[in-house]
């Protein structure tokens, strides 16, 4: 084999390789969580959290804003301390109010936030005062259940055979 | 009693000679870095052995990775259609690939095509007196044979693994969106907003870089390390398809664990 | 034959010791070789004949004692050094040790490309030159697979001399060559060692071809130098161990048995 056929293989190779990353960095691959650097956290409490984790999205009017930076469990008042990482580009008012949502009825979940109107916007380090705890299944069919129950008249005894 | 002692004694010198065999690989390790500078001032030896290892393992790294993507795309879709959501199939295939079995499995190959490939060259140039004749030349042959093929095979990797996942992907699509039907727009749509450049794709990558310096390094020491007779050299052979592949899949759960934890 | 012996030996060794592990293979070789000399190591197989050739050549140190070659004891040099030594010897290695890889040309080439930096047309000439010298000018495209054993070994030979050494080094240069290869490499070997005014050593157990074609040679046994002298001294020599080698004979200094308990003791069933 001659240096130069060889060359030409090599150089295919490697067009090709580089091909399949950019093709995975651009077609499959997104860039939407942002880097650390131009993002600015906030905190929010919850009483529940349901199964958000590390990383879910925040959006805001269904946009991607941010993401979950970490999740602790304040040992005071016993509730969820959310670290939220916004991008740099966006601001919002300090009555803004964080919810925890599903995405379709088994999908993730992630964190909406709902403007408020005040004038002042949130800075690093804030904390969010409205907070909205997720949606656990459970206890909104016990809930449901449990009306259920109370409307309805106990069913008649069975009929003893 | 005595074939107890027996037993014990056998096992602390297999102990012995496992520390003392691996001290040496790290040392050739080390020494190989050491004579490094030639395969890059040189670049035609360097070039020759990405086409050996890189070239030469591109056509069973395509076909494997196609069959991959449409076995995924099979099974994930008969999975994902008994929840309803056919539509994520793309990030099933993707992420699938781009985590682990792009880089596992092109390694795994790349073990078996090139790693034993470049193991037998070098016994065999050590069988022959070669590598002994150019060390009378004043050549170093850890710098002219044994750093270029250790290089070429760290360079492929990354880019096999690539090419591994992209057809593997095409597969997924292949048999998702072209055979069984799911929509086009949404395979594509949800797997890019589930894959993230930074956490899927560049974890991917540097995993096969981390793949393809172990392999490379199992190959090249093997070949140097090994009796230099035939029965010596298909050993050696033997040894660097299995090593090179519990190295893989150990690596693999360590950098698994270290780059996914907590999502 | 041997008249331009100048008064520093090349290669000098000073009781000389090695041992591989336990294993004692050189117990206090003296031995010297001066420039025009070609000089052969004889030996019974396992007698340490490699052993001391690759002393020479720097890949093994001495356990004790002095190599020095060209006046500079090896156990001295750095790496460097070693390989700005090594530069200046050629080695024959027993079955050629041709790269695979290359063509006959390009194994030629090899030292000159890697050593000098001589422009392409030159490096063309100076290998067709060597090749010229040993006769396969015209095998030059072949590769080492198509090569008789013959061949390779003049290749071998050729790419050997490539940067014109002041000290060559063969190792059972005739081993496995038919009658005429064997002639024709022998005849190569005290014609290059003329040319280039260099020493050579040559480890063999070949006598009668080397006994036609060297100056001196020593005998090796059992890692140290047995008996000396010029050819005529050898085939004349009365000593009992040279008498067997030279004469092939069976039995005699050199056991036919590996040390072995008696005979008797297994007839009596009480071998251990």
């Amino acid at each position: 084999m001659s240096r130069t056929t060889l060359d030409l293989w090599v150089g295919i190779f490697v067009a090709l390789g580089f091909a399949a990353l950019i093709f995975l960095a651009v077609k499959v691959g997104s860039y939407s969580d942002m880097p650390r650097s131009s993002t600015y956290s906030v905190m929010a409490e919850f009483d529940n959290i349901g199964g958000l984790k590390v990383r879910a999205p925040v959006k805001s009017a269904g946009v991607l804003v941010g993401r979950v930076g970490s999740i602790k469990l304040d040992q005071k008042k016993y509730r969820a301390a959310v670290r939220l990482d916004i991008s740099g580009d966006y601001a919002f008012p300090a009555d803004t109010t964080a919810s925890i949502l599903t995405s379709g009825l088994l999908g993730e979940q992630y964190i909406g936030l709902d403007a408020g109107g005040d004038v002042e916007v949130l800075k690093k380090g804030d904390s969010l005062m409205f907070t909205q705890s997720a949606v656990v299944l459970e206890k909104l069919i016990g809930q449901f259940m449990f009306n259920k129950a109370a409307e309805t008249p106990p069913p008649p005894p069975a009929p003893a055979r | 009693m005595s074939a107890m002692a027996a037993g014990l004694r056998k096992l602390g010198a297999m102990a012995i000679d496992g520390v003392w065999r691996f001290g040496f690989a790290a040392r050739f390790f080390l020494a190989l870095f050491r004579y490094s500078g030639q395969s890059f001032l040189r670049l035609p030896l360097t070039i020759r052995e990405i086409y050996f290892s890189g070239v030469l393992s591109l056509l069973i790294i395509l076909v494997s990775g196609l069959f991959v993507g449409l076995v995924l795309g099979l099974q994930g879709y008969d999975i994902l259609q008994r929840f309803g959501s056919s539509d994520a199939l793309g990030i099933m295939v993707a992420l699938s690939l781009l985590r682990e079995l792009g880089p596992v499995v092109a390694a795994l190959l790349f073990a078996s095509r090139a790693g034993s490939a470049v193991t037998a060259e070098i016994g065999l140039m050590k069988t022959t007196e070669q590598l002994q004749a150019m060390d009378m030349m004043a050549v170093n042959p850890l710098a002219r044979v044994v750093a270029p093929r250790f290089w070429g095979g760290v360079i492929s990797m990354p880019l096999l693994a690539a090419l591994f996942s992209a057809m593997g992907i095409f597969g997924g699509w292949l048999i998702g969106v072209v055979a069984i039907g799911v929509d086009d727009g949404a395979f594509w749509s949800q797997m890019k907003a589930a894959v993230s450049f930074r956490y899927d794709v560049l974890n991917g990558v540097i995993k096969s870089f981390v793949f393809g310096v172990a392999v490379s390094w199992i190959a090249v020491f093997e070949g140097y390390d090994c009796q230099p007779t035939a029965e010596g050299v298909s050993r050696a052979i033997t040894r660097t398809v299995v090593y090179s592949a519990l190295a893989i899949l150990a690596l693999d759960f360590v950098l698994t664990s270290f780059m996914f934890r907590g999502l | 034959m041997s008249s331009n012996i100048s008064s520093h030996p090349l290669v000098c060794l000073q009781d000389v010791r090695f041992a591989y592990g336990e294993r004692e293979i050189l117990r206090g070789v003296n031995l010297a070789v001066h420039r025009g000399q070609l000089v052969a190591i004889m030996g019974g197989s396992g007698s340490g004949k490699t052993t001391l050739l690759r002393l020479i050549g720097g890949q093994l140190r001495a356990g004790s004692g002095k190599v020095a070659v060209d006046g500079q004891d090896l156990s001295a040099l750095s790496v460097r050094g070693l390989y700005a030594m090594r530069r200046r010897m050629g080695m024959l290695f027993q079955f050629g040790a041709l790269f695979t890889d290359m063509s006959v040309f390009d194994n030629v080439a090899f030292p000159l490309r890697e050593h000098t930096d001589l422009p392409a047309e030159l490096i063309h000439d100076l290998v067709l030159m060597k090749l010229h010298a040993v006769g396969l000018r015209g095998a030059r495209a072949l590769m080492p697979a198509e090569l008789s054993g013959g061949m390779a070994r003049r290749v071998a030979l050729a790419r050997a001399v490539a940067l014109d050494p002041m000290l060559m080094l063969y190792d059972e240069p005739f081993a496995g060559l038919d009658p005429i290869s064997l002639s024709v490499t022998g005849q190569l070997i005290r014609r290059l060692n003329d040319a280039l005014g260099a020493a050579s050593i040559m480890v063999t157990h070949d006598v009668q071809v080397s006994l036609g074609l060297v100056d001196y040679v020593y005998f090796l046994s059992n890692g140290v130098i047995v008996a000396q002298g010029s050819p005529e001294e050898i085939r004349a020599s009365n000593d009992p161990f040279v008498r067997q080698f030279v004469h092939a004979e069976a039995d005699g200094p050199v056991p036919f048995h590996y040390p072995a308990p008696p005979l008797e003791s297994l007839l009596d069933g009480a071998a251990a």
